[in-house]
């Protein structure tokens, strides 16, 4: 393969720089200890203390974990099981029910939150934890599905037949062999939508109630009446989180010894 | 056998529950909702009508409809002309820039959307960065008020969809076989010629499924539109969410909606003409 040009070079480091200007800016401007973000007034802490004692704010950080946690944890359950089920025998509706399994993220996810919005209150089913869970797990069926199955279709059929033969039964096979097979798709792609659980913020406002705010619902509130220096700072803090997500992502995909299509 | 049969029920169990109850229902659900009369009060009366669908079609909201196709239009080729040659150069590194950089791709695009838009609202904002900048190097002499503008908001589309462009193309890019771009040009094709003929080809399925994935979502990224462009720029996305919130008209919006995804099927069968498979690149 030839070297890359140094105008392509180049154009990497451009875009990649300015990719990263908002967030090093928000990193920067949240040690910022002016009020007013066009003015630079020393720096200090202030923000991250601010930040910390704000009751409001750290309720709505735990609401959205509990909403991320909930809606991860029954996404693997259905997304896991209807990949091993569709794998080798296909029924006549499988293909209707994985097109409209995966269908969530494919809409504009306005859609999808008019949708929720209508049925619930068509159900009067109260608006809160329940609501928001069963919406995001929605979303977050897809992408655990979608990844168990490419997992599985990149798997080398002689394992199995290798455990059948030398005289393991099938659910010793499922265990020994299967499982461990597809366990890192199952985390990256409960990494995938616990990330995207925790910023959805479309879906959420049409799914949530007056009592139960997620995070990204009291960050776009509070951007939307313009930006406050606390923003700045608590972006900071999701920043580094997402960070170490990366690098635990990173690690589980090393460690994954088979060079499959999971790349997320 | 009959209890291998029943296992395979029992697996599909939960996947076909849920999909027929909080998918396939929502979403037929929606499409009844379009044809029903909007209450005097509160909610809606079981009489059918056309009228939401009258109203869709009237020019006001047809000219929503047109400004946010113009938008994802515009968006997704700004998308396209940067991150084909971002997602080619990088499939070209070598393997460890290759691996850092697509962590560098990565990290932004784990963190959360609007923390980053708030980046843009402190580069945009009159008297910002990016006018603090230009002032000093005396390009302009007052502020550009860039913030609540249709370019901030392109901008920011793309900062949002970017990634998954570059994912997309450079999955394609890492399972292209170099070897026919070698004997295409060996045989005498123009660097030119080897790309237009070889790399573009073998590159389609990035890029169709790169457009899908930018031009679909720039359709209900209101709260960008929102956050950058104040309230100038209206989507059919914002006019579904003020419909549902504010003007408490759930059979209008739902029309709106299903039109939306009228629109979006038709872009994603499209696609899967286009390219021969459900599958789109790059996202998995």
């Amino acid at each position: 393969m030839k070297k890359l040009s140094k105008k392509a070079i180049l154009f990497l480091v451009v875009v990649t720089i300015i990719n990263y200007l908002p967030i090093i800016l928000t990193v920067v401007y949240s040690f910022n200890s002016s009020k007013i973000s066009s003015v630079w007034g020393g720096t200090s802490i202030v923000w991250y203390k601010q930040l910390f004692n704000d009751n409001d704010l750290r309720r709505s950080l735990i609401n959205s974990l509990i909403v991320a946690l909930f809606s991860c944890s029954f996404a693997v359950i259905i997304g896991t099981s209807a990949a091993l089920a569709m794998r080798k025998t296909k029924l006549f509706f499988d293909n209707m029910i994985s097109y409209f399994s995966t269908l969530p993220i494919m809409i504009p996810e306005i859609i999808l939150g008019m949708a929720f919005l209508a049925v619930f209150s068509f159900f009067k089913m109260p608006f809160g934890f329940i609501t928001l869970i069963i919406a995001h797990t929605s979303f977050c069926i897809p992408y655990i599905f979608m990844l168990v199955r490419s997992r599985l279709i990149g798997m080398d059929p002689s394992y199995e037949e290798a455990a059948k033969d030398l005289g393991a039964s099938s659910y010793e096979t499922f265990r020994d062999i299967i499982v461990p097979y597809i366990l890192p798709g199952i985390l990256s792609g409960v990494l995938l939508s616990f990330a995207m659980s925790f910023d959805d913020v479309v879906i959420s406002i049409f799914t949530t109630g007056p009592t139960v705010n997620t995070l990204a619902i009291k960050i776009y509130t509070k951007m939307k009446t313009g930006v406050t220096p606390e923003i700045n700072a608590l972006a900071t803090v999701i920043l580094l989180i997402s960070v170490i997500c990366i690098f635990l992502f990173e690690i589980i995909n090393k460690k994954s010894t088979n060079k499959t299509q999971t790349r997320y | 056998m009959k209890n291998k049969k029943l296992g395979q029920w029992l697996l599909r169990l939960p996947v076909y529950l849920y999909t027929i109850l909080f998918v396939i229902f929502p979403i037929v659900y929606m499409f009844i909702l379009s044809f029903l009369t909007k209450a005097h009060t509160w909610g809606f009366t079981f009489n059918l009508t056309l009228d939401n669908y009258r109203k869709v079609f009237s020019s006001f909201y047809m000219g929503i409809f047109f400004d946010s196709l113009k938008l994802a239009f515009i968006t997704t080729s700004l998308v396209l002309l940067i991150g084909y040659p971002f997602g080619y150069f990088m499939g070209r590194l070598n393997d460890t820039w290759k691996k850092r950089l697509l962590i560098l791709i990565m990290i932004p695009f784990w963190t959360s959307g609007l923390i980053r838009l708030n980046g843009w609202v402190i580069i945009f904002r009159s008297n910002g960065v990016l006018d603090k900048i230009l002032m000093f190097f005396n390009i302009i002499d007052k502020p550009l008020k860039l913030l609540y503008s249709y370019p901030a908001v392109v901008i920011g589309m793309i900062y949002f969809l970017l990634p998954f462009m570059i994912l997309a193309v450079y999955s394609s890019v890492e399972k292209m076989d170099w070897s026919l771009v070698e004997a295409a040009r060996d045989l005498g094709a123009s660097k030119f010629e080897a790309f237009k003929s070889i790399t573009l080809k073998q590159t389609m399925p990035g890029i169709l499924s790169g457009i899908v994935l930018t031009f679909v979502p720039s359709m209900g990224l209101f709260y960008v539109a929102e956050i950058l462009g104040g309230n100038k720029i209206v989507l059919i996305s914002t006019v579904i969410s003020e419909q549902l919130t504010k003007g408490r008209n759930t059979p209008f919006a739902a029309a709106l909606s299903v039109i939306l995804m009228l629109l979006t099927s038709l872009i994603l069968s499209l696609y899967k003409k286009f390219s021969k498979t459900n599958e789109l690149e790059g996202l998995f």
